[in-house]
């Protein structure tokens, strides 16, 4: 007979546990924490939020109409000019100049960046929105996985800019007959940045939830009978989250990039809306004499996009479990 | 590999009547009319006329059809009949005589072959656009490879922070930007692009050189953002592989590693990487070539649709639909040729 085992012998007083010295901490603040490690990253998160919240309050803070024409005032130069050329037309009531028409650039600026920054939004939640679905569709259903992905290798042989502007002129008249001018091409802009960009995040959902299906946890929620769409809601999305994060700030910067891109070859937004591609594009024109025009749109998407571009770097580093932690 | 290569060749065909068909009917929709600029005093009826020979009268599917002839029937027996009769390589055969005066696509703007238009306006995108992709290819392959080699350093950071801007400052506003600095304040270079500018002594070729300096220079940072990104990281996939150890025991000498060991391997990504940037070449840079009036391609696209030139604009969308799907094909093939690691069937 074999000998009764001995009750588990008394733990070596030296190597006992006296409980959890520190609380367990959570998967985001871990990822915090090492996203905050990352200098760039912190830096451009910091600038997209007072960007953000500029032209989001600006309109409060600096309240004259960027739309309204003071033909006297035309032409002025930013407040800074005055440093290097007494002679300049500067004045503390344009603090960055206004244009060829009076208009006050600062408020332009800001009301610009309204634009540039809904558009982006918008049209990177359309193209996640869409990317996501057609990246869970086809990576849970096998039946519908040969036809989408065909159809996301159709849409990325697409040529993008040359079918952007075709659309663009083509169905501006009508959206603008029915949503006004602005909203009309608020639509329009956002639909096809949305249409055109949503391929490389349908193709990343698709390979994360085609291994993600087969793991132990899909397979018993399923034993126990959930749907489909419960599985992919409560147990597939929360998974794929952070690469859609990471291609979500890449979308934010295409979109800001694309539509500057639209409104600087003309096709963009109406004449009189102000936004930073169509104020650079109208300064081309007088860059010799006033080459602020041109460089303070220009500098604020490069910085805008520059700060997106750093939070994507550090998104990516904080959210992949194999750089965390080391 | 050869099944594959001829399999995915008969998947592009189909591939690119969907997109052809997609793209015509987009147009279908346009809202502009060819015959607006006529004179209100032209009768209606001669309208009508016009109407009808510029091929609008016809229905929709006719109208895709006959478009589909031209592009893939009429051209193709042009193109032979040019090699047969003028090109060195293929002149001394007889002159084939294929075409028989049939319909071309015609450009609603002037009213000559598309194609011919076409062809007046590629070498300059391909002297601008191509030239700045090589420029921008051998600039960014020694970044990523020194930049992967001394990973941290700060050439890398520099490098690193180069490339970011590179891939955040928009071409239409580094255009503008270095027409500023170098044309405005500096007078080194032109700001515009002259084509008509013709290169036959030193001085001219001078002036060719200097008036290609900035197009140039604004495409090829964002070729060099792209690659040498690509080159880093897949030389740091590579530098931590036991091969390389193994090389180094051997008492290969560093440069022999990296140069021919490393390097090597990590080339695999990057070729098909650039062969998928070829398409953007031909498509032409429509924002630099816009900046700074290249009259290329992608400035005659533009032109087209403010025109409202559907056969041009149809065309030439079709020929980077076209070219796009070619060039995935070559990347996709060259991924196995050069890796035999990588099986397709």
């Amino acid at each position: 007979m074999t000998e009764p085992v001995p009750s588990s012998p008394a733990p070596i007083e030296a190597l006992r546990d006296k409980g959890p010295d520190r609380p367990p901490r959570s998967q985001w603040r871990d990822v915090w924490s090492q996203f905050r490690k990352h200098k760039g990253a912190m830096v451009g998160a910091a600038f997209l939020l007072i960007i953000t919240l500029g032209v989001l309050f600006g309109p409060w803070l600096w309240t004259l109409d960027p739309q309204r024409l003071d033909i006297r005032a035309k032409d002025m130069r930013p407040i800074y000019t005055a440093l290097w050329d007494s002679t300049a037309k500067t004045g503390w009531g344009h603090p960055l100049g206004t244009d060829q028409l009076g208009r006050d650039n600062l408020s332009q600026l800001i009301a610009g960046g309204r634009a540039s920054m809904a558009v982006g939004w918008a049209a990177m939640l359309l193209s996640l929105i869409i990317g996501t679905g057609i990246g869970v569709m086809a990576g849970y259903f096998r039946k519908a996985d040969g036809v989408l992905m065909r159809l996301t290798d159709l849409f990325l042989s697409l040529p993008i800019l040359p079918l952007l502007l075709v659309a663009v002129t083509l169905f501006r008249q009508p959206l603008r007959a029915n949503f006004g001018p602005e909203g009309g091409m608020f639509i329009l802009i956002v639909a096809v940045v949305g249409i055109t960009s949503w391929m490389p995040t349908a193709r990343i959902v698709r390979g994360e939830i085609l291994a993600l299906k087969e793991r132990e946890f899909v397979l018993a929620a399923r034993s126990i009978g959930t749907r489909p769409f419960k599985i992919i809601r409560r147990h597939l999305l929360p998974n794929v989250l952070s690469p859609i994060m990471v291609s979500a700030t890449l979308g934010l910067a295409t979109a800001i990039i694309t539509e500057s891109a639209l409104s600087f070859l003309g096709v963009g937004f109406p004449s009189d809306f102000p936004t930073w591609g169509k104020m650079l594009a109208d300064a081309v024109a007088r860059m010799e004499d006033f080459p602020e025009r041109v460089l303070l749109p220009g500098i604020a998407i490069s910085l805008t996009v520059l700060g997106v571009n750093y939070l994507g770097d550090g998104l990516r580093d904080a959210l992949d479990p194999r750089i965390r932690g080391r | 590999m050869l099944t594959f290569a001829v399999r995915r060749l008969v998947l592009a065909i189909p591939t690119l009547f969907f997109i052809s068909f997609v793209i015509f009917m987009l147009l279908q929709l346009a809202p502009g009319d060819p015959m607006a600029q006529v004179p209100l005093t032209v009768p209606p009826e001669v309208k009508e006329k016009m109407r009808q020979a510029l091929g609008l009268g016809e229905p929709v599917l006719v109208q895709y059809w006959k478009w589909l002839v031209q592009v893939f029937w009429t051209e193709p027996k042009i193109f032979i009949d040019w090699l047969t009769r003028d090109s060195l390589l293929l002149g001394w055969l007889p002159d084939t005589q294929l075409y028989q005066g049939e319909l071309r696509v015609i450009s609603w703007q002037t009213r000559s072959p598309v194609m011919d238009i076409v062809l007046q306006r590629l070498p300059q995108t391909l002297w601008v656009v191509g030239l700045a992709y090589v420029v921008g290819v051998l600039i960014a392959l020694p970044i990523g490879i020194y930049s992967a080699y001394r990973q941290y350093s700060v050439f890398d950071q520099a490098g690193t922070f180069v490339t970011m801007i590179g891939f955040s400052i928009p071409p239409f506003f580094t255009g503008p930007l270095l027409i500023v600095i170098f044309s405005v304040y500096l007078g080194w270079f032109p700001s515009i692009y002259d084509t008509t500018h013709v290169v036959n002594d030193w001085a001219s070729f001078k002036v060719q050189i200097y008036q290609m300096v900035m197009p140039v220079m604004v495409l090829a940072l964002q070729t060099t953002a792209q690659l040498s990104r690509y080159m880093r990281a897949s030389m740091l996939d590579n530098l931590n592989q036991d091969y390389v150890r193994t090389a180094r025991a051997k008492g290969l000498s560093e440069a022999v590693v990296v140069m021919v060991h490393v390097l090597r391997n990590s080339m695999i990504p990057v070729v098909t990487v650039i062969a998928l940037g070829v398409p953007a070449i031909f498509g032409g840079a429509i924002i630099t070539e816009n900046v700074f009036k290249v009259n290329g391609i992608g400035q005659l696209l533009l032109t087209a649709l403010f025109a409202n030139d559907l056969p041009m604009v149809m065309t030439l969308t079709f020929i980077f639909a076209m070219l796009i799907v070619l060039f995935n094909l070559i990347a996709d093939i060259l991924y196995g040729l050069l890796d035999p690691r990588i099986r397709y069937d």
